[in-house]
This record gives structure tokens, C-alpha cells and sequence, in this order.
């Protein structure tokens, strides 16, 4: 398939899952903060959703003082944040408009109708309607244009590249997700274990729809160094980094070309790590670090798939006549 | 000047309704308003959901517009269609051979029938075409010949569109639409089906391969995704199954066209082009077209890939070479022209400069290069400023422009507001040509929504309907 097509599949379902992430990246802090009754840490709540998504900076550069109203508007609405879910959900529409021949129509008119919708939707109209239920809606939208993609599109290159994007994308979000208790800070040391800490654990677990799955692997209370097990090491649970990476690297054994040998063997690498890997020493290592180290692994494999696929050098010898 | 009676697709003139529309009548007067208002809100729902937009240029980039669409289908009886369509193959027959003709031994500019210096000075005759020969002597291989009815209720061809014509994407996702809509209508009548129109076009695309090509790969090349018709491209790569490229998915080497894919280079053999001949290669026509593919051109020439249309098809589109195309089946056929001209005057010509500049306000004059309606002057519609301003350029450049009398076009049925209102109406068939000429029954009916407008094209505010051949 075509080159530019591969990378503009890539992208569309990359960003599908990214706005999917997003809304339940915030629908997390805003679980968290309704927990939290001071007002002053309740806004500190709203760190944690811009550090995840590496986007502190430029909001700051926008907005002077963190708090729910903002943050919520730059990531769910702002058409200027690159990373919203409007903009998401936009380029995703203009990524598939770009590649309407090599998906199917349900396909399409999934993301188009997504981005009728969106264009609809102001503040006003997310509070009218609650923020939750909108962070369900795009839930919902994601989910419909995977099941359609899976029920109506031909299992091609197109499909695969279209997975590729899924999976990278789902993996660096469950990453950044873990890390998530890294940046909020209990309201002192002696929360640690709390009330306050179990339940922000199990908002973690919610925000990936591992609940129901981790009650039943472990049928036991919720510890942070299983629910990490659970979502870096279980190869059964399809939001864990095992999964994702598992399947980034089947699709890359299968839509391999002669210049894909390295991007193959740098996901080969981290698969192996996640498929061999135990808890104990990653809590060793040190959670943080260690998802750091992931995420910079992840990216630099991002950067290898774009060489490879979307932006292959072609030589071409001046035509004389 | 007053027009003559308008003929009316639908009713009589004393009032009864044409056979062909019998059964459209009986669903309308059966049919309770609010079906009626509900039918109309589902396809306009529809088209948005499927995102049947097109870009307007002038907007800022990126405007995305809904061509609007009327459910009064355009009613042909089937055996006035077979008419035209013989009038249509005997047409393009003529222009193919003029085409081949013009970029060979040139019998029809040395035989006197075309002047030779509006052929050769002009700025659609491509030099470059000179002697090369395209498989099948094929030249337009898709073709839109844009045709009106007078008061008379007689067929006159409008223009011919031998470049790149659009629209057949609305011709078809039209026909989807009423089939929803009104299922029993199509049940109970006989319509010719119009839905094998990609598998014909990719048929004609395969025939039109470099000899000894067996199993080519065929590519439709957009501008891309900010072109006006760039919803049509996707749809027609997507229904055909072929890949839709840009410019920059193309590259020459050693004369042979390669796509960059995920797995290395890949031959491509037929491109079907919705691109100006002016941007298809920086390095033989516009330098600074970002569009295209440099060395296309000497590939093409050398016979390595094939141009769907071919370049150069401009020379006999071109409105000042139109008055010929009457003399052109003559010459190439042996046979009277089935299908009429409208009467042009040629502004070249004295007598007729006299004549046009006297009467501007009765005639519709054209840049003879102009399309989309642009440019453009009705003259009943027109304002004495207009004219006066119009008539300055006109004898500035007396060959850019041509005239014909304004034809009373037919018109349609159609909802504005909450009522039916005749609406003035133009059919565009889309003729493929390859070892035989081909079409679907029909065509895409554009219509004037405008009051007494005779401008249908959708970027001039023009609408579209569905185009029923019904038996």
C-alpha cells in the first residue's frame, strides 16, 4: 500500500485511541477530585491530567492557574491545544477523508458523524450534559469505530497499520496512566495505604476497565504492585503494555519490508522484556523509571516505524531526454 | 426579448401529467406533506453523514458544502434516452478521431473544415502530443457532454467536457439515496439501474493499458484532499478498488512510473488523472506545480504509462472549437449529427461581433476557455452596468469570447421552501470510450435553484436530482 496512505491509517487510529485516552485520563482526575474536599488540593488534582499528557507546558503558556474549568476546556475542547480531544477527533476525521479508498464506509462515517457532533459541543453543552457523560460518549464513539473496523474491514495492510496505531498509542497511554499516582500527591504520608490512596488506585484500574478484570485475576484487595502487574505483565488483559506490545510486534513481523528489520527488532526487544519480565524487580527498578524508560523506548520505536513505512528514502536518478 | 414558454419536464402543456412521470405523480398526490418533509430531512441527514461535500474555492481552505439535493427525480423515457444515446457515441466518436487527427496527420485542418490557426494557436493544443500514439487511439476516455432542452423539447448539447468532468459521484450516490427513500417507487417501476458505472470505468481503465501491460495497476491521481471534487476522487478510487495517489506518491524512473508503497516501489501503468494537464509535470508544463510528478510526461510519451484522458484533450473542448464538432462527424463519420448544436456566433467573425455587441441583452455570451459558470454573462438576467462592463472586455479580446442565444432551458419539478416550483434543469451523461463506447443510462441532472436562474453549476448555487430511464 501506499506509503503516505500507511502513515495517514496510522494516525487516524492513533488518534481515535488518544482521544479515548484522554477522556478517561480525565474522567480519572475528576473521580480524584471529588474525593478531595479542600478546595486548594482539589485544583492540585488538575496537575496530574497535563502531566500525563505532557502538555503542563503549553498550557501554562495559556492559562495562568490550574484548575478544573481550565484544564477541562484545554483537553477535551480547546481548538488550539494539538492535543485535545476536538482536535483529535478532527484529525482523525481529515486522516481518514485523506485514505477514504483504503477504508470501509461504516468506517468513515463513524469519524465523520464524530466530528459533526463534536463541532456541536461547547462548554456550555458539556456541562449541560455532564462531564462524564460526555467523557462516555467518546468513549462510545471510539469503541463503535473499533468494532466497526473489526467487523467490516478487509484484514490487509491497511488493517494492520491501522492496528499499529492502536496499539502504540494504547501502550504509551496505559504507560502514562500507571505513572498517574507518581504525580498526584497524597495529602500527607500518612495516607499512604489510606482510604484516599485505595481509591485513587482503583480509579486507575477503572480508567483502563481493568476493575472487573483485576477482582477477577486476583480476587483479592487492590495493591498497587498487582494492579501494575496487571496492566504491564498480564499478556490476557488487552490495555496492558504486554498486549499492546505483543501485537505492535505481530503486526510489524507482518507488514515487514527490507527496511523494518530494526523497528521489528526494537519491538521483538521490549516485548521480550514485558513477556519475561517480573513485578518485583520493575518495583525494584523503580515504577516511575521504569515507565519512563518504557515510554522513551516506545517513542524511539515510533520514529523507526516512520522511516521505515511512512517516509521510505527512494532514490531516483535524473531521467535525461 | 421574451422567452419562450419553458418546457416542463413533468406536466404537459395543458396541464396533465407525462406518461413518464405517472408514477412519481401517484406517489406525490398520495403521499401526506409530512412524509414528504421527512423524506427530504433524511437525505440531507444522509449526504452529511456520508460526507458527500465539495470544497469551494475562494472560501477559506478546507470549506466543506453540501450540494443540495432534490427528490423530484429527472424522468427519461427510455426510448427518447436511446436517441441520445446514439447521438452521444456518434459525438465522442468524432472528437476521439478529431483528437487523433489533430496530433497526427491533421487531414481536417488541410481539408479547410477547422481553421487551422484555432487549433494550433491554441493554448489547449499541446505540442508535446505530436505523433504519440495512445493505446487504442483512445484520447477521452471519460467524457461529460452537457445537454440542455428547448422550448421544443428537443436535446441540444450545451458543452462538451473532455478534461477531467466530475460529478458522476453524485449521479450515483443520488440514485442510493432515492432507492432508500422510495423503494416502492422503484419496485414498481422499471428504472434503468446506473450503479455499474465504477465497474465500467475501471473496465475502460483496463483496456486502456500500454500494449503488452496484462494486469496493470491503475492509480486515479488527485490534487488532494483541498480540491472541490476530491470527495469524488476518494469515492471513485474506493469503488473502484485502486489506489488514489497525490503528486508526491509518484515517481519517474528510467521512464517508468513508480508509487511509493510500504513495500518498496511499484510499477503503476494507467493513471486516471483528475488534474490539469498544466500540473501534471513540473518539468513539461508548469514548473512551479507542486502537484505533479516530474518526468511524467516522458514516460507518457514513451509509452510506459497511460493518461486517462490523455493530455491535450483541451483543443476539442474548447468552446471556440465547439461550432465545428457538427462538422467534425461529418468529416470523421459520414454522418448527420443526431444531437444539435446551439447556435454560436464567433466573436472573430464581423458580422457576428456586430450582431452580439448589438444584443447582448437577449444573448448568453462565454470566455470560450471559462467553466463552472464563472465568467459568464446572461443576458436577460443581466444589469445595463453589467453589460456595459462585460462589452469592454468582450472587445478587448473578441477571440476569448463566444455567444449563442439564451435557450429557454427546460424545467423540473422541485421543493424550494415547503412547495413544488419548476426549477430550470441540464443533464450531464458521462460517456467512457475505449474499443467500445459506453455509458449508464442517464446522467446527473443539475438544477438552478435559484428563481428563473439558468446557472446550474453547484459552485454557482446549483442543485442536483437523481436522473431516472424508466421503460
Amino acid at each position: 500500500m501506499l506509503s503516505r496512505t500507511a502513515s495517514m491509517l496510522y494516525w487516524m487510529s492513533r488518534n481515535v485511541e488518544r482521544a479515548e485516552n484522554t477522556a478517561r485520563i480525565l474522567d480519572v482526575a475528576y473521580r480524584m477530585s471529588l474525593l478531595t474536599k479542600d478546595p486548594d488540593l482539589q485544583d492540585q488534582e488538575w496537575f496530574a491530567p497535563l502531566n500525563i499528557t505532557g502538555t503542563l507546558f503549553p498550557f501554562s503558556g495559556r492559562h495562568s492557574i490550574v484548575c478544573a474549568k481550565e484544564v477541562l476546556h484545554f483537553m477535551a475542547l480547546d481548538a488550539e491545544n494539538p492535543s485535545s480531544i476536538y482536535n483529535c477527533a478532527k484529525q482523525a476525521r481529515e486522516n481518514a477523508r485523506a485514505v477514504r479508498g483504503s477504508i470501509t464506509s461504516e468506517m468513515w462515517e463513524v469519524l465523520n458523524s464524530t466530528w459533526i457532533e463534536m463541532q456541536n459541543m461547547d462548554e456550555d453543552r458539556l456541562y449541560a450534559r455532564g462531564i462524564s457523560t460526555f467523557f462516555e460518549w467518546v468513549k462510545e464513539r471510539s469503541h463503535l469505530f473499533r468494532g466497526v473496523t473489526f467487523g467490516t474491514m478487509r484484514r490487509d495492510d491497511a488493517f494492520q497499520f491501522n492496528r499499529l496505531g492502536t496499539y502504540m498509542e494504547r501502550a504509551d497511554n496505559t504507560a502514562r496512566m500507571l505513572d498517574v499516582k507518581y504525580h498526584v500527591l497524597l495529602p500527607s504520608v500518612d495516607d499512604v495505604g489510606g482510604a484516599v490512596d485505595y481509591y485513587q488506585w482503583s480509579a486507575v484500574l477503572r480508567s483502563v476497565s481493568a476493575y472487573e478484570s483485576y477482582r477477577k485475576v486476583y480476587r483479592d484487595s487492590v495493591t498497587p504492585v498487582r494492579i501494575a502487574e496487571l496492566l504491564i505483565l498480564r499478556i490476557d488483559i488487552p490495555r496492558s503494555l504486554h498486549y499492546c506490545m505483543h501485537d505492535v510486534y505481530d503486526i510489524l513481523c507482518k507488514v515487514q519490508n527490507r527496511s523494518s528489520a530494526e523497528a521489528t527488532r526494537q519491538a521483538g526487544e521490549i516485548y521480550a522484556a514485558l513477556q519475561f519480565g517480573r513485578i518485583g524487580n520493575i518495583f525494584h527498578t523503580g515504577l516511575h523509571e521504569y515507565l519512563t524508560e518504557f515510554l522513551e523506548g516506545t517513542d524511539r520505536l515510533g520514529e523507526e516505524i516512520n522511516d521505515a513505512f511512512f517516509a521510505p528514502e527512494v532514490v531516483v536518478t535524473p531521467t535525461e531526454e | 426579448m421574451a422567452l419562450k414558454p419553458f418546457y416542463n419536464e413533468m406536466y404537459a402543456a395543458d396541464g396533465s401529467v407525462r406518461p413518464q412521470y405517472a408514477g412519481f405523480a401517484d406517489w406525490l398526490k398520495n403521499t401526506p406533506p409530512e412524509k414528504i418533509a421527512q423524506n427530504r430531512e433524511a437525505a440531507d441527514l444522509m449526504f452529511h453523514r456520508v460526507g458527500i461535500t465539495f470544497a469551494v474555492y475562494g472560501e477559506t481552505t478546507g470549506t466543506e458544502r453540501l450540494i443540495p439535493f432534490d427528490i423530484v427525480p429527472h424522468v427519461i423515457p427510455g426510448k427518447k434516452w436511446e436517441e441520445v444515446a446514439k447521438g452521444l457515441t456518434q459525438r465522442i466518436t468524432a472528437l476521439n478521431a478529431f483528437l487523433h487527427d489533430v496530433y497526427h496527420d491533421q487531414n481536417i485542418l488541410k481539408a479547410g473544415k477547422v481553421p487551422a490557426n484555432m487549433v494550433l494557436e491554441n493554448s489547449q493544443f499541446r505540442p508535446e502530443m505530436m505523433h504519440v500514439n495512445v493505446p487504442g487511439g483512445i484520447y477521452a476516455h471519460v467524457a461529460g457532454i452537457d445537454l440542455v432542452k428547448d422550448a421544443d423539447g428537443e436535446y441540444y448539447v450545451l458543452e462538451d467536457n473532455l478534461r477531467t468532468p466530475s460529478g458522476v459521484s453524485y449521479l450515483l450516490e443520488n440514485r442510493k439515496m432515492m432507492m432508500r427513500l422510495f423503494p416502492e417507487l422503484f419496485a414498481a417501476q422499471t428504472i434503468r439501474p446506473v450503479d455499474h458505472y465504477p465497474d465500467m470505468l475501471l473496465e475502460t481503465l483496463r483496456n486502456a493499458a500500454p500494449i503488452g501491460v496484462d494486469n496493470p495497476t491503475i492509480v486515479l491521481m488527485t490534487p488532494g484532499n483541498f480540491n472541490s471534487a476530491y470527495f469524488e476522487h476518494a469515492f471513485l478510487a474506493q469503488q473502484m478498488g485502486i489506489e488514489l495517489v497525490e503528486g508526491i506518491d509518484l515517481f519517474v524512473q528510467d521512464n517508468t512510473v513508480f508509487m511509493r508503497t510500504t513495500q518498496g516501489p511499484q510499477k503503476v501503468d494507467v493513471i486516471y488523472r483528475r488534474i490539469d494537464d498544466d500540473f501534471i509535470d513540473p518539468l513539461a508544463f508548469r514548473p512551479d506545480s507542486m502537484l505533479g510528478v516530474p518526468g511524467l510526461m516522458n514516460a507518457y510519451r514513451a509509452g510506459r504509462v497511460t493518461l486517462a484522458n490523455a493530455v491535450g484533450t483541451g483543443v476539442a473542448d474548447d468552446k471556440s472549437l465547439y461550432p465545428y464538432v457538427p462538422e467534425m462527424i461529418r468529416f470523421y463519420l459520414g454522418e448527420e449529427p443526431i444531437l444539435k448544436n446551439v447556435h454560436t456566433y464567433m466573436l472573430t467573425n464581423k458580422t457576428d461581433l456586430d450582431y452580439v455587441i448589438a444584443n447582448m441583452a437577449d444573448l448568453v455570451i462565454k470566455e470560450t476557455q471559462g467553466s463552472g459558470g464563472y465568467g459568464m454573462l446572461v443576458g436577460p438576467m443581466s444589469t445595463k452596468e453589467e453589460r456595459e462592463r462585460y462589452k469592454r472586455r468582450v472587445l478587448d479580446a473578441p477571440e476569448r469570447f463566444i455567444a449563442q442565444p439564451t435557450l429557454s432551458l427546460s424545467t423540473c419539478p422541485t421543493f424550494i421552501g415547503k412547495g413544488l416550483v419548476p426549477r430550470h434543469i441540464d443533464l450531464r451523461p458521462y460517456i467512457l470510450s475505449g474499443k467500445t463506447v459506453n455509458f449508464v443510462p442517464g446522467g446527473l441532472t443539475r438544477v438552478a435553484l435559484r428563481e428563473g436562474s439558468l446557472v446550474v453549476n453547484s459552485s454557482q448555487g446549483g442543485g442536483v436530482k437523481d436522473t431516472w430511464v424508466i421503460d
